[in-house]
C-alpha cells in the first residue's frame, strides 16, 4: 500500500479527535486510547516489513513530485523509532490507567498523550525540514499541556521554564530555517543534502550546522544546553514523565543524527568535533548529577542526559560501527528510560516520596517489583546479555576506530558511574531496614508492576536476541553512512 | 533593503533577549513575542525582498514574489499564536497560584506528585 507511512500519524490522530467528544467518559477514553496506540503499533510493524522487503518507503503528499511537495520518508531508523514509540507509549497508558488520578483522565490525558505521539511520529517520518518544525511544535504544545495538567503550584512554576525555554528554541529553529533556505533554496532534506554537495559546502553552511545543534540540542538536552531538563521533569507525574523522558529528548536525539549525516557531513573537522566534545561533556555532567543526588526521579533524569550524551558521540564519529552503535543504543534507551521510570514511579507510589532516605527493605514485600527493577538497572548499565551492551559495545569500537582514546574511556567510566547510581537505588530502596509504608496497597503495585515489567521483558527480548535485531539496525544505520541511499530513495533519480 | 532588514531583526532580537533576561513574567512573555516577530521577518527577507508582484497568479506579469516564505511564516504566526496565548493562561494561573510575577522567587524544590 502506497499511504502506509502516513499511517503511524493518521491513527493517533484520528483516535485524538474522537476522544475529544466524551471527555467525561473515563472508560470510553481509555479504551479508545489503548485501541489508537494498538493500531498505530500495527501499523508500524506493517510498515516495518515492508521497509525491510523494498527498501526506503517515500509518500509525496497530494503527488507533488518530490523536491516541491512534502514528502514523508519512512527508512529502517525512522521505522524503528516509530515502532519503539508506539510500543513505549502503548505500555506507559496502561500504566497510567492505574496510575493516574480520575481527575486527570477527565482533563483530556488521554488526548494530550495521543497528540504527544502524532508529533513524535510525525517527526520521525518526515522528509522535510519546515514540516519537522511543525511536528516539533505539535508535540511540544501537546507536552505544555501535559506538564502543566493538574495544575499543582510545583508543576506551574516549572512549566512556566519549560515553556519558556522550548518558545525560544522554536524561534531559533525558525531563523535556522531561515538561514538555511537562503543559502540552499529548498527545504526538502534530500534535496538540501544535494545542494549543499553542490555549493561546495561553503563557511556559512558550518555555522548553520552550529546553529541546528544549538536548537535540536536545546530539545534533546545536550551539555550546555541541558539545564532545564532536571527540574522541568521533576514537575510533571510519572507516567507522564516517563512519555518525556523517553520519547522527547530522543526526538532532539534523532534530529542531531539526521541532519548531521544527512546535511553537514563535509566539514566533519569542525561539527563533528564540536558534537564530539559536547556529548563528552553530557556525558560527565550526567554522571556527576546521577551520583550526587539521593532522589530517584533526579537520579534516572540525569541518567537521560548520559544516555543522550552516549549516543551523539556515536553519532559523531560517523564510522560504521559507531552509527550501529547509536541507532542500537537509541531504540534500547528509549526501552529501558521508560521502563525504569514506571518502576521508580512504583517504588515512590508505595514509599509516598522520591526520597531515597524515605525507603528501604521494598525486596521484603515487594520481590517482584525489585528484581525487576534490577534486572532494568543491569541493562541500563550495559551488562554484556542484556540490551545496553551491544550499542555501547559498537559505539565504544567505532570511538576507537577514529583514534580517540579519551572517549571511549569515557564512555566505559560513565557505564560504572551508571550501574553505582542505578544500584545505589537497588540498594537503599529495596535492602536496607525495612520502612512502614502508607502509599499505595500492594495489589495496587502489583497491578502497575505489569506494564513496567512488560517493558523489562522487551529490554531483556532485545539485548538477548540482538543477533536477530541486528540486520534491522543495519540497515537503519545504511542511510546515515552514505546519504545518496536516502536521496535517490526520496529524489528518485 | 535585506541590509535594512536584517539590522531591525537584530534589534529585535536584542530587545528580546534583552527582556527575556528580566525579571518580571509579563516581560519575558513580551520578549518571546518580540523574538518570534524577529523570527518571522527574518524568514522573509532571507528568502530576498526583490520587487515583485504579490503572488497571486495573474495575466501580464512574469516577477512574483517567493510564496514559500511567506506560507512558512503564516503557519509560523498561527503556532506562535497559539503557543503565546497558552502562555499568557499559564503566566496568569501561576499569578493566582503564586501570587508573584518575580521569575527570582519562583524557586524551590518540594516534591509534587
Amino acid at each position: 500500500m502506497i499511504n502506509l507511512p502516513l499511517l503511524p500519524i493518521l491513527i493517533p490522530l484520528l483516535a485524538a479527535v474522537l476522544l475529544m467528544f466524551f471527555p467525561k467518559r473515563i472508560k470510553a477514553q481509555r479504551t479508545i486510547a489503548l485501541i489508537g496506540i494498538a493500531g498505530t503499533i500495527i501499523a508500524s510493524i506493517v510498515l516495518a516489513a515492508e521497509v525491510k522487503a523494498n527498501g526506503i518507503q517515500t509518500v509525496n503528499l497530494g503527488s507533488w513530485p518530490a523536491p516541491y511537495g512534502i514528502p514523508l520518508v519512512s527508512d529502517m531508523l525512522s521505522v524503528l523509532l516509530v515502532l519503539t514509540s508506539s510500543i513505549l507509549t502503548f505500555f506507559v497508558v496502561w500504566y497510567a490507567i492505574y496510575y493516574m488520578n480520575e481527575s486527570y483522565e477527565r482533563f483530556f490525558f488521554y488526548i494530550g498523550v495521543m497528540f504527544l505521539l502524532v508529533g513524535i511520529n510525525g517527526a520521525f517520518t518526515t522528509g522535510d525540514i519546515f514540516n519537522l518544525f511543525v511536528f516539533f511544535e505539535v508535540f511540544l504544545i501537546a507536552s505544555y499541556m501535559l506538564i502543566v495538567l493538574g495544575g499543582k503550584s510545583g508543576q506551574l512554576r516549572e512549566s512556566i521554564k519549560y515553556v519558556l525555554i522550548n518558545v525560544i528554541s522554536s524561534a531559533l529553529f525558525v531563523a535556522a530555517v531561515a538561514y538555511l533556505y537562503s543559502v540552499v533554496g529548498t527545504l526538502n532534506m534530500a534535496n538540501v543534502s544535494q545542494r549543499i554537495t553542490e555549493l561546495g559546502s561553503p563557511g556559512i553552511v558550518s555555522v548553520i550546522a552550529i546553529f541546528f545543534l544549538l536548537v535540536f540540542g536545546l530539545k534533546g538536552a545536550i551539555f550546555p544546553l541541558y539545564f532545564w531538563l532536571p527540574g522541568s521533569y521533576s514537575a510533571p507525574p510519572i507516567p507522564i514523565l516517563a512519555l518525556f523522558g523517553a520519547l522527547l529528548t530522543k526526538v532532539g536525539v534523532y534530529s542531531i543524527m539526521r541532519t548531521y549525516t544527512l546535511f553537514f557531513y563535509h566539514d566533519q573537522g569542525l561539527t563533528h568535533q564540536i558534537l564530539a566534545v559536547l556529548a563528552l561533556l553530557s556525558i560527565v555532567v550526567g554522571v556527576i548529577g546521577a551520583v550526587a543526588y539521593r532522589d530517584v526521579r533526579t537520579i534516572i533524569i540525569y541518567n537521560i542526559v548520559i544516555a543522550v550524551g552516549v549516543i551523539l558521540y556515536g553519532v559523531s564519529a560517523m564510522t560504521p560501527a559507531a552509527l550501529e552503535g547509536a541507532v542500537f543504543y537509541l531504540l534500547h534507551d528509549m526501552i529501558i528510560k521508560a521502563a525504569l521510570f514506571l518502576l521508580i514511579g512504583i517504588m515512590i507510589a508505595l514509599a509516598g516520596s522520591s526520597h531515597l532516605n524515605q525507603m528501604g527493605g521494598m525486596i521484603r514485600d515487594y520481590p517482584r517489583i525489585g528484581w525487576t527493577y534490577f534486572v532494568a538497572a543491569l541493562a541500563l548499565a550495559g551488562i554484556p546479555p542484556l540490551s545496553g551492551f551491544v550499542g555501547k559495545l559498537l559505539i565504544v569500537q567505532g570511538g576507537f576506530e577514529t583514534g580517540d582514546m579519551i572517549g571511549p574511556l569515557l564512555i566505559l567510566l560513565s557505564s560504572l558511574l551508571v550501574l553505582y547510581s542505578a544500584m545505589k537505588i537497588f540498594m537503599n530502596g529495596f535492602w536496607g531496614t525495612p520502612k512502614e509504608y502508607h502509599g499505595v496497597s500492594a495489589k495496587h503495585a502489583n497491578r502497575l508492576w505489569v506494564p513496567a515489567a512488560g517493558l523489562v521483558l522487551i529490554a531483556i527480548a532485545y539485548g538477548v536476541g540482538a543477533e536477530a535485531v541486528y540486520p534491522f539496525i543495519q540497515m537503519a544505520a545504511e542511510p546515515l553512512i552514505d546519504p545518496s541511499i536516502y536521496i535517490e530513495a526520496v529524489l528518485k533519480e | 533593503m535585506e541590509i535594512l532588514m536584517s539590522i531591525v531583526v537584530g534589534i529585535l532580537f536584542t530587545s528580546a533577549v534583552y527582556l527575556i533576561l528580566s525579571k518580571s513574567l509579563l516581560r519575558v512573555i513580551i520578549g518571546t513575542a518580540l523574538l518570534s516577530h524577529g523570527a518571522h521577518l527574518l524568514l522573509l527577507t532571507m528568502s530576498g525582498l526583490k520587487r515583485g508582484a504579490a503572488p497571486v497568479l495573474m495575466d501580464d506579469i512574469t516577477s512574483y514574489a517567493d510564496p514559500l516564505p511567506q506560507a512558512l511564516v503564516l503557519t509560523a504566526i498561527v503556532i506562535s499564536f497559539g503557543v503565546t496565548a497558552f502562555f499568557l493562561v499559564l503566566a496568569y494561573r501561576a499569578y493566582q497560584e503564586l501570587g508573584t510575577d518575580n521569575m527570582e522567587e519562583m524557586k524551590g524544590n518540594e516534591p509534587n506528585d
